[in-house]
């Protein structure tokens, strides 16, 4: 299926639709080359009709919508800095040194949203939308829900809200899906660590044989 | 049966006269009318639908009745992937039926978690909770090996003393029929296991290395 417009053509079309709407065109280096757009919070929800109810985009159909859980990253870059060095007599000069430059950047947690559309019959076009910070307790790890605009989101933001605790603000019915009610760890997250009922102590003598 | 009782009776049926014991009769009949419970947990239950069905027919060992009501049914064949969600529902399906009663742990999710055993999700055998009295290896077992199961299970029936302290469990009123139910903890099943339960070869409890 093809057909839909490249990203950097929608976000042009939803920035004039949408006033005010940030929207950035999150590049995609994979043979595929699926681009995907970043929204912001505030006007998600007004991006997402405008995406569905749009005629010559109609993307009528959310097939999917999953979770991910970036962890916190740090990238280093070489970068040549002036300096003044002491040169071999003595005297300062300036000299261009390299300098191993890092930056952290903080982890998230996102939600990414493959929408297709049943009456043009085109698609995937690929939302994503990204929390503050990947914290509990915090507003870090809200989001804004898209279940009133596809029905069909519904259950898939409950599980990633189950497993990744993403919370969606909006969402009609917000609880655990598969994990019990009870149940206060978020399993998908990278940092998840089951509890500990693995390793027995067989009470076998030691022949070396079964473990 | 001592042995020269059993020497008496190959004795006694040359000569044309058929005896037995009351002990030999009960459990020739308990052994040819296991009735399963109607319970299957993942792809394990479709071999063992397929055990059920004309090409296998496990109606040949008396077992063809599956029952829907664990009221009703002998035998439990935990077929599958037993998750974390689903264990206390699996352990009270057992403790509702009645006794005599027999498990019999069906692939490699139902006896260890299988290839799912480090998810957060699946428990890591279903004979931390219930006794399970036949495990079978595989993934998923094929229909024979359900069968071979279910001949070893008849033959330990068949071996199951009606009186003396080696009797059965279910002719042990001080023995329990009915085991505790884990309850849904913060972050699993609490508790992890059942020590009277969960045993080694040798019948030492197996612990947990934290």
């Amino acid at each position: 299926m093809s057909g839909v417009p490249a990203a950097e053509e929608i976000k042009a079309q939803i920035e004039t639709a949408v006033p005010g709407a940030r929207v950035r065109v999150i590049a995609n280096g994979s043979p595929s080359g699926q681009q995907s757009l970043l929204l912001d919070h505030e006007h998600a929800v007004a991006v997402a009709r405008f995406l569905r109810d749009d005629p010559a985009l109609r993307l009528d159909f959310c097939s999917l919508m999953t979770g991910v859980d970036w962890l916190d990253a740090e990238t280093s870059e070489k970068v040549k800095v002036k300096k003044m060095v002491a040169g071999p007599d003595g005297i300062d000069q300036e000299q261009e040194v390299d300098e191993v430059r890092k930056t952290k950047t903080p982890g998230y947690l996102e939600a990414v949203y493959h929408l297709f559309s049943m009456e043009k019959k085109h698609g995937p076009v690929i939302v994503r939308l990204r929390t503050a910070n990947r914290t509990d307790g915090t507003d870090g790890t809200h989001l804004p829900s898209l279940t009133p605009v596809w029905r069909s989101a519904e259950f898939q933001e409950r599980e990633a809200f189950d497993l990744y605790g993403i919370v969606f603000d909006g969402h009609p019915d917000l609880r655990r899906i598969l994990m019990w009610d009870g149940f206060v760890d978020f399993p998908m997250r990278k940092d998840y660590v089951p509890p500990a009922d693995d390793i027995l102590e067989t009470g076998l003598p030691e022949t070396g044989v079964n473990p | 049966m001592a042995d020269d009782l059993k020497e008496l009776k190959i004795e006694l049926s040359k000569n044309g006269i058929f005896t037995t014991t009351l002990e030999e009769l009960y459990n020739w009949g308990r052994k040819n009318s296991v009735w399963p419970l109607t319970f299957g947990l993942a792809c394990c239950a479709i071999e063992m639908i397929a055990t059920t069905m004309a090409r296998y027919d496990l109606a040949r060992f008396g077992a063809e009745v599956f029952r829907p009501s664990p009221r009703q049914a002998d035998l439990i064949i935990v077929s599958g992937t037993v998750t974390k969600k689903m264990a206390p529902q699996v352990v009270r399906l057992y403790n509702q039926m009645p006794e005599p009663k027999y498990v019999i742990a069906m692939g490699a999710c139902a006896i260890s978690g299988g290839p799912f055993r480090d998810g957060y999700n699946v428990l890591r055998g279903i004979d931390r909770y219930i006794p399970v009295d036949v495990h079978i290896p595989g993934c998923p077992p094929r229909p024979e090996a359900l069968i071979h199961a279910f001949m070893t299970l008849q033959k330990k029936i068949e071996e199951q003393a009606l009186t003396g302290a080696n009797r059965p469990r279910h002719l042990q009123a001080d023995l329990p029929s009915e085991f505790p139910v884990p309850q849904f903890g913060e972050h699993g099943l609490e508790p992890t296991q059942n020590d009277e339960v969960f045993l080694a070869e040798n019948g030492n409890p197996l612990k947990v290395l934290q």
